[in-house]
C-alpha cells in the first residue's frame, strides 16, 4: 500500500490528490466501507434483481416481469399486513414520543428516588422482544391473566382479551411494544432535557411563563435534534417489527396480527418462493425510501442552504 | 513447557486414536429431524438404537420447532455445503429443487435390492420420492389428517350418545351448547384450519370432486356445487368453534380430553396426546376416520433423504441406512412408538391401538389418497392456509372464499 499512495504523490508533486489525502484513516475505514458496499448496497441490487425472476427455492434466472408484484398487491395477507403496520407504527411513534417525554418530563421535576423510577422504566428494554412478546400473551391471556385477576377482585363481568380478537389483536401488541420501547426514548428524552441551560428556565420564570407553556414553547424546539434521534430509532423499530409478533400471537387469530416482515420470512422460506419474498422486500425498501428520502432531504439538504 | 508439550501431543495422539477406533467400527452419520416432543423423540430413539447395533454411530441433530422452522435451517445447510449425512422431510414437492439441483443421494439401487416397489403400500409413497424414474427418499411413516376426535366426557354431560359421523356430530352442537360445551375445538392457526377445511371438504363434496380438485386442479369443480356444499359446511363449522380461542394444536386437543369440547379435526398425531394423558380409545374418546362418513385417508407422513456426499465411505454408509429405516423390525418399533402407520403392508402391527387399527384397515382397503405435501408445492399451501385462516376467524362468506379458493387452484402448481 505504501508504494500505491507514494506513487499519486510523485506524478503530483505540487497538488497533492485529494483522494490520498489522510490515507491511512480511509484504508482503516476499507473494510467497513467494502462490507457497506458489498453487504447493503450488493444484497440490495441482488435482492430487487430477482424480485423480477420465478424463483422459487433456489434463486433462478427465469425473468417473469412484475408478476410477483401483481400477485403481492392482489394478496389479502399482504394488504393486511401494510394495514396493520401502519395502525401500529402511527400509534406506536405518537404514543412512544408523547409518553417518553411525558415521563422524562416527570423526572426531570426533581423528584424523589429518580434513579430507581429510571432504571424501572428502563427496565423493559432489557428484555428481547420475544420474552415481551411471551410476557405479554400470559398477561392477556384471558384465562389466568389480567382479565382473570380482576374478576378475582369481584368485578365478574370485567372482560379485557385483545389478543383473541382480530380487531383489537394490533393493540394488543401495542402495549407489548410502547411497554418495551418507551423506557429508553424517556432517557434519551432525559439526557435532552438535562442539557436545557437552567438560565431558560429562570427566563422563563422571570417573564411568568407557566412550566407546561415553557415546556411546549420553549424546551420541545430547542430538543429538536433529540426527537430526531428518537423519531428514528422508533421508525426503525417498527418497520422490523416481527419478532415481537411471533412471540405474541404468532400472526393470529387468523390474519390479523400478521405485518410485512412476517411475509416476507414466510414466502421465502415456508413457501419456497424466493421471488415472492423478495418482492415483498422490495416494497418494504420503496416504503421507507418513500418516508426516508424527502425527510433527508429537508433535514440535511435544507440546513446546507441554510 | 516441554512437560505442557507432551502432555498436548499427548492428548492429542490419544484423542486421535479414538478417533481411528471409531472410524474403523464405523461411520458416524448426522441426521436431523424435527421429532422433539415426547413421544416423537421415543420413536426417533428407535431408529438410532437400530443403527447404533450395526456399529455404526447415529450423531443426533434434533432440531426444536415444527417443520416450518426446521425445514429451512435443513435446507440452507444442504445448499450451503454443509449437509448432514440424512435428513427427514416430508414426502413429496418439498425437496424437489433439492433433487434437481442434484444435492440428494440417488437411492434406486437400494430400492431395487430391497424390492420396494412391492413392499411400499401404498405405492403413491414412493411415487411421491420418485423423480424421473429415480428414488430419492425412504418413506418411513404415513399420518393422515382425515380424523375427528370425540370427548365422550362432553357427551355424557349433556346427555347424548357420541355421534358416530359429522352430520350425527353437527345435529349434537346445540345440545352441547345447551350444556355449557364448546361443540368444536380449533386451534387459530391456519394449517389447523386447512386440516379442517380438507377434512370436511373430503366427507362432504365427496371423493371425486375432492380428487379433481386436489389432484388434478380442476378449477371449474372447486366452483361447482359439491363444493359450495362443502364451503357451507365449513362456514357452519367456524360458528361451532367460535368461541375457540386456543393456538396451537395440543391445547385444542387438551379441550377435548378434559371434556370442555365436544370435538376436534386433527391428524392423528393427536392419539398422542391422548396416550399422553392415560385415555382410552372407546372410552374416554373415539376417533373416526374421514370424518366417519368417507373412509379414506390421505397418506402424507415423513420420509429420509440423503445428501449427496464425497466421500464413498458415507455413501455406503448412507445407503445401508436407507434399506436399515424401511427394514421390518425399525418399521413396527419406530411407528409403535410414534402413533403412525407403516409404510408396508406385510408387517405385523396387531399391538397397535383401536385408532391405528382403523387406520391400518382403511390402507388395506386401499382407501388412500395423496397429502397436500405431494399434490401441492409449498407456495400454494401456505396461500390456502392464509385463506382458510382468513376464512376461519373473519365473517367472510362461503361464497367469497370459494371464489378466491378456485382462483388458488386454478394458479396452483
Amino acid at each position: 500500500m505504501m508504494t500505491v499512495s507514494s506513487e499519486p504523490s510523485v506524478q503530483h508533486a505540487k497538488r497533492p490528490s485529494r483522494l490520498f489525502k489522510n490515507w491511512m484513516s480511509k484504508l482503516a475505514s476499507l473494510p467497513m466501507i467494502l462490507t457497506a458496499l458489498v453487504v447493503f448496497v450488493g444484497g440490495t441490487a441482488w435482492t430487487v434483481t430477482y424480485s423480477f425472476t420465478g424463483s422459487r427455492m433456489l434463486p433462478k434466472t427465469k425473468w417473469v416481469g412484475l408478476d410477483q408484484y401483481e400477485r403481492l398487491w392482489e394478496t389479502d395477507r399482504w394488504i393486511i399486513s401494510i394495514k396493520n403496520l401502519a395502525i401500529y407504527g402511527s400509534c406506536s411513534m405518537i404514543l412512544t414520543l408523547v409518553l417518553g417525554f411525558s415521563l422524562a418530563a416527570c423526572l426531570d421535576r426533581k423528584i424523589r428516588f429518580e434513579s430507581a423510577f429510571r432504571s424501572i422504566f428502563l427496565y423493559p428494554f432489557a428484555l428481547s422482544f420475544v420474552v415481551t412478546g411471551l410476557v405479554w400473551q400470559w398477561i392477556l391471556n384471558p384465562n389466568f391473566g389480567l382479565q382473570n385477576v380482576v374478576r378475582n377482585w369481584g368485578w365478574e363481568s370485567f372482560t379485557f382479551n385483545p389478543l383473541n380478537d382480530p380487531n383489537t389483536v394490533i393493540y394488543g401488541l401495542l402495549i407489548a411494544g410502547l411497554w418495551q420501547g418507551t423506557g429508553l426514548i424517556m432517557c434519551i428524552m432525559l439526557a435532552g432535557l438535562r442539557g436545557i441551560d437552567e438560565d431558560i428556565w429562570k427566563a422563563a420564570k422571570v417573564d411568568g411563563i407557566g412550566t407546561v407553556k415553557t415546556y411546549v414553547v420553549v424546551i420541545i424546539p430547542m430538543m429538536r435534534p433529540i426527537f430526531i434521534t428518537a423519531l428514528v430509532l422508533i421508525a426503525s423499530g417498527i418497520i422490523k417489527l416481527y419478532d415481537l409478533v411471533v412471540a405474541q400471537t404468532g400472526g393470529g387469530p387468523g390474519l390479523s396480527s400478521e405485518v410485512p416482515a412476517k411475509y416476507v420470512i414466510e414466502y421465502m422460506f415456508r413457501a419456497q418462493n424466493l421471488g415472492q419474498g423478495f418482492a415483498a422486500s422490495t416494497m418494504m425498501l420503496c416504503s421507507v425510501a418513500i418516508i426516508l428520502i424527502p425527510w433527508a432531504y429537508l433535514e440535511f439538504g435544507g440546513r446546507k442552504r441554510g | 513447557m516441554s512437560k505442557y508439550l507432551k502432555s498436548f501431543l499427548l492428548g492429542t495422539a490419544l484423542t486421535a486414536a479414538t478417533a481411528t477406533t471409531a472410524f474403523a467400527d464405523g461411520v458416524e452419520l448426522e441426521v436431523t429431524h424435527w421429532w422433539t416432543s415426547g413421544g416423537e423423540a421415543a420413536a426417533v430413539s428407535k431408529f438410532a438404537d437400530a443403527w447404533n447395533a450395526t456399529g455404526n454411530t447415529w450423531v443426533d441433530g434434533a432440531i426444536a420447532g415444527s417443520g416450518g422452522t426446521a425445514r429451512p435451517i435443513i435446507i440452507s445447510r444442504i445448499l450451503g455445503g454443509d449437509p448432514m449425512a440424512a435428513t427427514q422431510l416430508n414426502h413429496g414437492r418439498q425437496a424437489q429443487e433439492l433433487i434437481e439441483a442434484g444435492l440428494l443421494l440417488d437411492l434406486t439401487d437400494v430400492a431395487e435390492a430391497g424390492g420396494w416397489a412391492d413392499i411400499v403400500n401404498p405405492s403413491s409413497l414412493l411415487d411421491a420420492c420418485t423423480l424421473e424414474g429415480k428414488i430419492y427418499c425412504v418413506p418411513v411413516n404415513i399420518h393422515s389428517a382425515q380424523w375427528i376426535w370425540l370427548s365422550h366426557a362432553a357427551y355424557e354431560k349433556a346427555g347424548l350418545d357420541v355421534p358416530a359421523d359429522w352430520n350425527a356430530f353437527v345435529a349434537s352442537a346445540g345440545a352441547l351448547e345447551a350444556a355449557g360445551t364448546l361443540p368444536l375445538a380449533m386451534g387459530q392457526q391456519g394449517w389447523q384450519q386447512n386440516i379442517a377445511f380438507g377434512a370436511i371438504t373430503l366427507a362432504v363434496a365427496g371423493l371425486d370432486a375432492w380428487s379433481a380438485v386436489n389432484v388434478d386442479k380442476n378449477a371449474d369443480v372447486a366452483r361447482g356445487a359439491e363444493y359450495t356444499a362443502a364451503f357451507e359446511a365449513v362456514a357452519s363449522a367456524r360458528s361451532l368453534a367460535s368461541e375457540s380461542n386456543v393456538q396451537d394444536w395440543n391445547q385444542a386437543t387438551n379441550m377435548v380430553i378434559t371434556g370442555q369440547a365436544g370435538a376436534q379435526i386433527m391428524g392423528d398425531w393427536a392419539q398422542g396426546e391422548f396416550a399422553v394423558a392415560k385415555q382410552v380409545e372407546g372410552q374416554d374418546y373415539s376417533c373416526l376416520p374421514g370424518l366417519g362418513l368417507n373412509a379414506v385417508l390421505d397418506t402424507g407422513g415423513d420420509a429420509f433423504y440423503f445428501p449427496v456426499n464425497e466421500s464413498a465411505e458415507i455413501t455406503a454408509a448412507q445407503k445401508e441406512l436407507a434399506a436399515m429405516l424401511i427394514s421390518p423390525e425399525a418399521q413396527v418399533s419406530f411407528n409403535l412408538a410414534k402413533g403412525s402407520l407403516p409404510v408396508r403392508g406385510d408387517i405385523d402391527m396387531s399391538s397397535a391401538n383401536g385408532c391405528m387399527q382403523k387406520g391400518l384397515g382403511i390402507l388395506a382397503d386401499g382407501g388412500v389418497l395423496p397429502s397436500g405435501d405431494i399434490t401441492f408445492s409449498q407456495d400454494t399451501t401456505l396461500q390456502i392456509e392464509d385463506l382458510m385462516a382468513q376464512f376461519w376467524t373473519s365473517d367472510m362468506s362461503a361464497a367469497d372464499a370459494q371464489a378466491a379458493y378456485a382462483q388458488l387452484i386454478q394458479d396452483a402448481d
